[in-house]
């Protein structure tokens, strides 16, 4: 019972057994918290100001300019839809190749239980609507060169996808064995001629297969970064010749085509700066009525003390 | 435990019912009695195994997990598990697998792991040797081996076996001194009686001959009570019958001091020993907290499944549109479209309840539970509680009520040993009304004879001078004191020599009867010893006296009184008593009453404690026919503490008043600071106490529990004598609502001094009249005012009380309409019961044993150190555990919201807005540890002002941090940042892009945004919480942001093979590398923050709490109002 030596229950004395640990004590009153709105209201503002200008900058068309599809009131988010695809197949793994995860169903087996390559939702409903920009200079048209090269991640481009590996030097055999998705007309080996750009790595579909956040979005189509243009889209008459394949009358969606060129902080998103600027503003007007509060009431609680 | 209920349900019914029986008969050495007497009836005892342990190999596992899924987190879990598991949910089933497995996991290996150092505990004592008596040798034998009837020997220092009767000890006068530290704390040594017809038998041999039957009572877990009855059979004689009682059990997990060997039979066994018995754990109590908490999880428990409704009733809405239900590029699989309706409603119900059931904060359980147990080691590691007189610092027996510590509202105390020293002092005595002053010792030395008296009144005659030798022998003989020998102090054994005066200590349990027979040492008869039954005192003319004790008429606490029987050598048979003066006067038929009178209420106003002394001698016959009625109530297998009574009642009757004394019981140290403190901070303070009024007030003047200004209103037996209880009730809370009026119409501080506060004294007769239900239908009525009385006393002082009346008063001001929370305080064994019954049961650890400190929730070394407990640990741990309450379901109000407003723009499909690693994550590391120490270290304001200015308490009274409005304001809080998160994150998303190279961002680096800001946000908002920033909340609340960037990046950073999807990659890094999402990030957070910061300010500038108010005055103090931040480092004395 320690009766004969006291010391030896006798708790550590230390600052944090006897809860005495040197400390900060921060009180956040209005004296300090008026200063504190006043600068993030200015700072806010600035900022606000700075993002709304480069913005609106976007409009004119400088720089290299950036094409984009969108579509509206597709759900990309959808979960059944979001789940249905085999990174590892799109990884390049012959198991899963020939044996598409259960994910995909029911877009995991063609005709004659065939595995289908790619497998899933998303890459059988690849958006594969074909757009060609003409520049008409004295009622000549001539085609501008669209950029198909990094529209994608580059991680997704260079790690997460792969082709199978080739046989026999040929991409077409690796895929012996598999069916194309329903819905393409041809298969994922002939997606492109560049055979950079061919198979699981085409950009294209690296762009599709990172579903939308949201029912109502846009996907990079093109950069236009090829000769004339690659500065800007001077003014004048262009032409888009669109290849129609893609249906969306069904669910009610819209297509649409975008061009815009790109700042630091983006393509054309006006929030950004209008929220900072409106909420820089309210900062300071939060000080000034805290101001008030101050001034009214302080001389009271100071008296009360 | 309910391995030994089964176990004797199973020899219940093994035996047959009609051996079940209320007392059992044991035969000492399996020796059956000689024929003709009682049938032999076999009884099965079980064998003496002890079986703590709560598994067996087999049994583990299902066992186990039974009793962990009987915990309502761990159950929530597992039926989201199998939810999960059973049906297509969005998310994977390792969301909730992986956690509850290793929450499973460690809880079992932890519980199997102690559970096995139990088997071995229960092997290491089962297996361990000890010695029986077997045909007149020692035998030595396994303790489980052991059977009831056994004789067995037990050396010094060992521990018994089972629980025995003692029967014969090496000491000549048949005692034995025990220690039962490991059953009740109590380290001083006790002594046991061996039985008086047994205790010759000395040898082996001769032990082995005893031919006797115990009959006594079934095991019952009472370690203090225990009645029996011995048969010797001698020589075919008619058997002789003794009485047992608890001085002749030797109780299991004793210890034998002092005492070469003794001689004792097996009565219980195994689990049937009182040991084992008392393993069973008390009753729990909750905590209003745990109450509130309770009821907010009830409250997100209907969110969560109207959130779940919600959904599936829009969804099915909105998927009324075939072309919504399965577009063209999102086909349903055959047997998706075959489902049934109700089939698919259901699943698509539980796959919604699965996507939010986060919100339902389950790993706040293990934090509050973590919070608890770790925080109670502040209360036992305070250096302020730590009694270095006793060694030993407060202790903490559950820590489930730290946080009620912080909302008491009534603190009922007891007088003696908790705001008293329970050290008595001798002060005085009067015989006849002369009054005799014990002179103050010097230096130890003890002047004898009439020098050491001072005469205060005329020297009293002859006569008188006989009557005060009576006197003195009457304190010298009327106890149950013993005295021990320096030799046995030191336990150096020297054998038993005539000792010296000043080297013998005398120890009782009743610290009165020391003072007295101390302060009859100095007025010159000093009580020697007691030997071969025979009192031997040394009266002033250094001659020794030898009285043999015929009987004790032992003290009990609603006789208030003890008797002893002598007979003198002279042969004359006397009977002393003393007791408090109510309890004699009444039995007095002689002697000056009225001067005694007088004397015993002059001291009692002095605040001395007073007892009365009678006696009255006795013929032979006289003696003789009280020595067989006590014998025959001794004998008594039922109801013997009844017949005990009536037994004494009669004999302690008819006495002559020979006077009275008064001991002094000194204040413990600052009791009145910490009942002023404790009156401060808004509590009332109950005094219960067995002594008398004048006493008990004095006291309470002395502790200022009563001002000089505070009206005292009496509801006292004298009182209702001249009144009708009906009347006195009536005209007091008359007199006291007139105040009451007034009272709060001005005061809303209720501080303001010029209204008179009252003090209630009353005692128990008066008590258990108001509380009596009759059959008036008035009687419901009397309680209803008293309590209305009580509530507008600052104090209350309830004298006379019985220990179950205490209890009841705490009963009733606990079932009160308020239902206010309540405190017992208390050291003796006779506060248990108000300990128990209370809210908090707070022990002292005190002079009278253990029993109140063991059966406490929380024991502390003296009374003062309660303030520490209250005002500062209590205010502490309410206020961290509120805010750990409330922040939790902010947080996960702030997590989960996003993912429902998600639903809305995803075609309600459950797709979840995060990632699986971040659902998992979220409460069990990134958001878990700031929290978990915040609750451990926050202190709002420093210890030393929570000290000094008790008024703080009132600040979080009744439970004001939980109320309704504040839950909902948090809640509201968490939705408000939710839809700014989820929101800020849309329009920034809203078709267009952020990166600088052009290229789109999908879902998941939407979600990581959201996440991100989340996590940040929550953690920041903690921060500005904080009050008290210590190197650990800095290391913990940035370190658990930076662990959150790092894992994001780690996890993104790395095709991950084991996973099946890789859609995490490289979302995070992508996100940082665009310039808007920072500046998004950082815009959303401040948006979520400046609301509750303004709100914060505002409230602190118009309505701030009395803390706040220090806090400012504090400030003010310390620094020049430039500084932005204004450091202030608290006072250390020790630097860590």
């Amino acid at each position: 019972m320690g009766k004969e030596d006291p010391k030896v229950s006798k708790p550590d004395n230390t600052a944090f057994t006897q809860q005495r640990l040197p400390a900060w004590q921060p009180i956040l009153s209005a004296g300090i918290v008026l200063p504190l709105f006043v600068v993030i209201g200015l700072t806010f503002i600035g900022i606000g100001i700075g993002l709304f200008i480069t913005s609106s900058n976007v409009q004119e068309i400088e720089g290299p300019v950036f094409m984009y599809y969108g579509l509206t009131n597709y759900y990309q988010n959808y979960r059944k839809y979001g789940i249905s695809r085999d990174d590892d197949q799109l990884f390049g793994n012959i198991d899963s190749l020939k044996s598409p995860a259960n994910f995909c169903s029911p877009y995991q087996m063609g005709a004659k239980q065939m595995p289908i390559a790619p497998c899933g939702a998303i890459a059988n409903s690849l958006f594969n609507d074909t757009f060609r920009l003409f520049y008409k200079v004295n009622e000549v048209y001539t085609e501008v060169l669209l950029d198909d090269n990094g529209i994608s991640w580059w991680t997704d481009y260079n790690v997460k996808f792969r082709n199978p590996p080739e046989i026999n030097g040929s991409l077409k055999n690796a895929f012996e064995g598999t069916v194309k998705p329903l819905n393409w007309p041809k298969p994922v080996y002939e997606l492109s001629t560049n055979p950079n750009n061919n198979g699981f790595i085409n950009q294209d579909f690296l762009v599709w297969m990172r579903i939308a956040a949201l029912p109502n979005f846009r996907k990079l189509y093109r950069r236009i970064s090829e000769g004339n243009w690659s500065r800007s889209l001077p003014a004048g008459n262009y032409s888009l010749e669109i290849t129609y394949n893609y249906p969306v009358l069904s669910f009610q969606g819209k297509k649409k085509v975008v061009f815009s060129t790109v700042t630091w902080m983006g393509g054309k998103n006006s929030f950004l700066g209008i929220a900072y600027l409106v909420f820089g503003s309210l900062s300071i007007v939060m000080a000034l009525i805290m101001l008030i509060v101050y001034a009214k009431y302080q001389v009271q609680i100071d008296r009360d003390m | 435990m309910d391995c030994s209920l089964l176990r004797s349900l199973i020899n219940r019914y093994c035996a047959g019912e009609e051996n079940w029986v209320d007392s059992r008969t044991i035969y000492i050495g399996h020796r059956e009695p000689p024929s003709g007497t009682d049938a032999y009836i076999p009884q099965r005892y079980p064998d003496n195994r002890i079986v703590s342990s709560k598994y067996t190999f087999w049994n583990f596992v299902p066992k186990n997990l039974f009793e962990q899924f009987r915990r309502i987190a761990n159950f929530y879990f597992l039926i989201i598990f199998l939810v999960q598991l059973i049906i297509d949910t969005p998310t994977s089933p390792i969301t909730s697998g992986l956690p509850l497995f290793f929450v499973i996991t460690v809880t079992a290996v932890k519980q199997g792991y102690e559970d096995w150092l139990r088997h071995k505990a229960d092997n290491a004592v089962n297996q361990c040797p000890v010695h029986i008596i077997q045909h007149g040798k020692v035998v030595r034998k396994q303790s489980r081996r052991l059977r009831v009837g056994d004789i067995v020997l037990v050396k010094e220092d060992e521990t018994f076996p089972c629980d025995l009767i003692f029967l014969s000890s090496s000491r000549e006068d048949g005692t034995c001194f025990v220690t039962t530290a490991s059953l009740d704390g109590e380290s001083s040594h006790k002594t046991y009686y061996a039985v008086q017809d047994t205790k010759a038998f000395h040898t082996e041999q001769e032990v082995d001959t005893i031919n006797a039957t115990i009959e006594c009572e079934q095991p019952q877990s009472d370690l203090y009570k225990f009645v029996g009855r011995i048969n010797i059979y001698q020589d075919r004689d008619e058997p002789i019958a003794r009485p047992l009682g608890s001085e002749n059990l030797l109780l299991r997990g004793a210890t034998l001091k002092n005492t070469e060997h003794i001689f004792a039979v097996v009565i219980y066994t195994g689990m049937e020993t009182k040991m084992a018995l008392n393993y069973q754990s008390k009753s729990q109590k909750r905590s209003a907290v745990e109450k509130s908490m309770n009821t907010y999880l009830i409250v997100y428990l209907c969110i969560l499944i109207s959130k779940a409704v919600i959904n599936t009733v829009m969804k099915y809405v909105w998927q009324s549109d075939p072309n919504r239900d399965e577009p063209f590029y999102n086909h349903k699989t055959d047997s998706e479209r075959q489902r049934n309706m109700l089939l698919k409603v259901i699943t698509d119900f539980l796959a919604f309840m699965v996507l939010f059931n986060y919100i339902i904060p389950v790993s706040m359980y293990v934090t509050v539970e973590m919070q608890k147990f770790l925080g109670s080691y502040f209360i036992t590691w305070d250096d302020d509680m730590f009694d270095s007189e006793l060694g030993e610092g407060a202790l903490v027996n559950t820590s489930d009520l730290n946080e009620e510590l912080g909302q008491i509202e009534y603190v009922f105390t007891d007088k003696t040993g908790t705001l008293t020293e329970n050290n008595m002092e001798f002060i005085e005595c009067c015989v006849d009304g002369h009054v005799y002053v014990a002179d103050a010792i010097c230096n130890g030395q003890i002047l004898t004879g009439t020098v050491g008296m001072d005469m205060i009144d005329s020297s009293p005659g002859a006569g008188g001078k006989e009557r005060e030798e009576l006197f003195f022998r009457a304190l010298c003989l009327c106890h149950t004191v013993q005295v021990k020998e320096e030799e046995s102090v030191d336990g150096i054994k020297k054998g038993l020599q005539p000792c010296g005066k000043s080297s013998s200590v005398y120890i009782s349990s009743s610290p009165d009867e020391v003072a007295l027979v101390e302060g009859m040492k100095r007025l010159g008869f000093t009580y020697l010893r007691l030997k071969d039954n025979h009192m031997e005192i040394l009266n002033r003319d250094d001659d020794i006296e030898r009285f043999e004790l015929m009987e004790v008429l032992s003290f009990d606490s609603v006789r208030r009184r003890m008797s002893v029987i002598v007979k003198s050598s002279t042969g004359e048979y006397y009977l002393f008593c003393k007791g408090a003066d109510s309890s004699i006067f009444p039995r007095v038929i002689q002697g000056k009453v009225d001067q005694v009178r007088a004397r015993v209420e002059h001291n009692a106003v002095e605040g001395l404690r007073t007892l009365c002394v009678a006696y009255k001698t006795l013929a032979q016959e006289e003696y003789e026919s009280v020595c067989k009625q006590i014998n025959t109530a001794k004998l008594a297998l039922q109801d013997r503490d009844k017949k005990l009574a009536e037994a004494f009642d009669f004999i302690e009757r008819d006495l002559i008043l020979l006077g009275a004394t008064a001991v002094e019981d000194r204040l413990q140290d600052k009791a009145a600071d910490t009942i002023e403190s404790l009156h401060k901070a808004g509590m009332k303070v109950w005094v219960l106490t067995g002594d008398k009024m004048e006493t008990a007030a004095a006291t309470c003047y002395a502790c200022k529990l009563f001002h000089r200004n505070t009206e005292i209103l009496e509801l006292t037996t004298k009182r209702t004598e001249e009144q009708s209880l009906h009347d006195v009730l009536f005209d007091l809370s008359k007199t006291v609502l007139r105040h009451c009026g007034s009272l709060t119409r001005d005061t809303v501080s209720g501080l303001s001094h010029d209204v008179p506060d009252y003090g209630l004294i009353i005692d128990g007769a008066t008590l258990s009249a108001v509380m009596k239900p009759t059959e008036e239908s008035s009687s419901g009525n009397y309680k209803e005012i008293f309590l209305e009385i009580c509530r507008n006393c600052s104090a209350v002082l309830c004298c006379r009380m019985a220990p179950l009346q205490k209890a009841q008063i705490v009963k009733m001001i606990k079932t009160s309409k308020e239902h206010p929370i309540t405190l017992a305080i208390g050291d003796g064994a006779n506060d248990v019961s108000m300990i128990l019954e209370a809210h908090v049961g707070i022990g002292i650890m005190g002079k009278e044993g253990r029993q109140a400190a063991r059966n406490s929730d929380y024991a502390i070394p003296k009374f003062k150190h309660l303030k520490k407990m209250l005002l500062v640990h209590g205010h502490y741990y309410y206020i961290r555990i509120s805010e750990l309450v409330q922040y939790f379901f902010y947080k996960n109000v702030c997590f989960i919201f996003p993912q429902f407003l998600y639903q809305f723009f995803c075609g309600f499909s459950q797709q979840p807005l995060y990632d699986t690693a971040y659902l998992t994550l979220y409460n069990i590391s990134f958001t878990s540890l700031p929290i978990l120490l915040y609750s451990l270290i926050e202190q709002h304001v420093n210890m030393d002002i929570l000290k000094r200015d008790p008024s703080l308490y009132r600040d979080i009274a009744k439970n004001s941090l939980l109320r309704w409005r504040i839950f909902i304001y948090w809640t509201l809080l968490g939705v408000f940042d939710a839809v700014v998160f989820f929101f800020g994150a849309y329009f920034l998303f809203d078709n267009t892009t952020f990166t600088s190279n052009g290229q789109m961002f999908g879902n998941w680096t939407f979600g990581t945004l959201v996440f991100t800001v989340l996590v940040f946000t929550v953690t920041l908002k903690l921060a500005l919480d904080t009050q008290y920033w210590t190197w650990i909340n800095h290391f913990v609340i940035w370190g658990s942001l930076l662990f959150y960037v790092i894992f994001s990046l780690l996890w993104g950073g790395i095709i991950w093979p084991f996973l099946n999807y890789q859609r995490m990659y490289y979302v995070f890094m992508q996100m940082l590398s665009s310039g808007p999402a920072w500046l998004g990030i950082i815009l959303l957070i401040t948006i979520s923050l400046i609301p509750d910061m303004l709100k914060k300010v505002i409230c602190r500038q118009l309505w701030p709490t009395s803390a706040e108010r220090i806090q400012a005055k504090r400030q003010c103090l310390s620094v020049e109002p430039s500084t932005i931040f204004m450091l202030s480092q608290t006072s250390s004395r020790i630097s860590f």
